[in-house]
């Protein structure tokens, strides 16, 4: 009994400390769910998130300070924002995500983070063909990650529509970026299909590959 | 562990007559709720850890051309196209749309992987290819199970395109007229 305790509670610490709870997240994404096992990537991350309502937000991982310093730089220039240093300093700094159009950059990279919080973000504009704003950022993305592998992430809820992702895949085209991975939750492989079948003759591999 | 020595035959004899004996409380504690209790935490940890993992789906995107030589042609026979649409509702047809509608046909989520089936069985596997048209009123979520219900059913080609407004006729005429398709019934 006591060696059994002794194991247990062993186990037990290893799991609480192993894992990691969710941070605490400023959007709030329910993710559709896939059979793909494949683990996400976890380096040089683009990532452009997709809320319930089809706004869409863009973010960089914040490993990445060198590339998003570039970014912002670029955004400056193509868009003539006239940002300060101050302001650019504060895309670089924060957990930053960007959820506004360019209009509306200046002030919102002045904002303190409680501002942040309760600010009710209008989401990058992508779903006018004319002016998709996510497509200048990942042209200036595009520009910064030169020479270095960048993971383009897609995270969108399930109830978001579908003009809002379309929006974000025509701006990857136009940026010749086109391949990308779509974060979901995994999900079991439904008995009797093809894929089950494969999954039979070649091991969990099978579902990696997609 | 929690136990200790409460043996009272161990190592020293009895005491004499008259002498008495100090009662002595047990000090085992019973484990078992612990135990219990750390198993059902340890079970709690292993599941959260394991499923909170998210995954990735990978999704190529064919490049733009404007120049319909360099496009990829179907062959209209091979071609099965799925029309997604608001309410989780998803429309089909096989090859392509005739003017009167008479191939347009409703189905749901649960049936629609015999559809694709159906029609992978009945067409060569060089010339099958399946077109998934997202409506406006589609969510994300459609157009990610739809991919995955690709991948579940080893589809090797298959294209995300933009619904057309002739399809769109369609499917607006068809939810005018209750869950009913225009024509033809359930695909099987």
């Amino acid at each position: 009994m006591t060696a059994m305790c002794d194991v247990a509670f062993l186990l037990l610490s290893f799991f609480i400390l192993a894992t990691q709870f969710k941070p605490d997240e400023a959007l709030e994404v329910v993710t559709p769910k896939s059979v793909s096992t494949r683990q996400l990537e976890g380096k040089d991350i683009v990532l452009v998130t997709m809320d319930r309502d089809g706004k869409v937000y863009f973010s960089i991982d914040d490993n990445n300070q060198d590339e998003k310093e570039v970014v912002i730089e670029e955004v400056n220039k193509m868009k003539n924002l006239g940002l300060t240093d101050a302001e650019k300093q504060a895309f670089i700094n924060r957990g930053s995500f960007v959820g506004v159009p360019f209009s509306q950059l200046k002030s919102y990279l002045q904002m303190s983070p409680e501002q942040i919080k309760n600010l009710n973000h209008p989401g990058i504009p992508v779903t006018d063909t004319l002016n998709n704003e996510l497509q200048v950022w990942i042209r200036a993305t595009v520009e910064a990650f030169k020479g270095k592998k960048m993971n383009l992430m897609v995270k969108g809820d399930n109830e978001a529509k579908y003009p809002s992702f379309k929006g974000i895949i025509d701006a990857f085209k136009k940026n010749e970026q086109f391949k990308f991975s779509m974060v979901t939750d995994p999900e079991g492989v439904p008995e009797g299909t093809e894929l089950a079948r494969k999954i039979e003759k070649l091991g969990a591999k099978a579902t990696d590959e997609q | 562990m929690a136990e200790m020595d409460t043996s009272q035959q161990g190592g020293h004899k009895k005491k004499g007559p008259g002498v008495k004996k100090a009662k002595k409380l047990s000090t085992r504690v019973d484990l078992t709720p612990m135990v219990d209790l750390g198993f059902l935490l340890i079970t709690f940890f292993v599941f959260t850890t394991t499923m909170s993992e998210p995954t990735a789906v990978r999704l190529y995107l064919p490049k733009d051309t404007e120049r319909p030589e360099e496009q990829n042609k179907v062959k209209n026979s091979g071609a099965l196209t799925l029309l997604l649409n608001k309410n989780d509702n998803i429309f089909y047809y096989e090859g392509e749309l005739q003017p009167d509608g008479s191939n347009f046909q409703s189905t749901n989520w649960k049936d629609v992987r015999d559809v694709i089936l159906n029609k992978k069985r009945t067409t060569k596997p060089e010339d099958f290819v399946v077109i998934i048209k997202p409506g406006p009123e589609s969510t994300y979520r459609n157009t990610v199970d739809m991919l995955d219900e690709m991948f579940i059913n080893d589809v090797k080609r298959y294209a995300l395109v933009d619904i057309t407004p002739q399809d769109l006729q369609f499917v607006v005429a068809s939810e005018g007229g209750g869950s009913a398709p225009p024509a033809g019934n359930s695909g099987n």
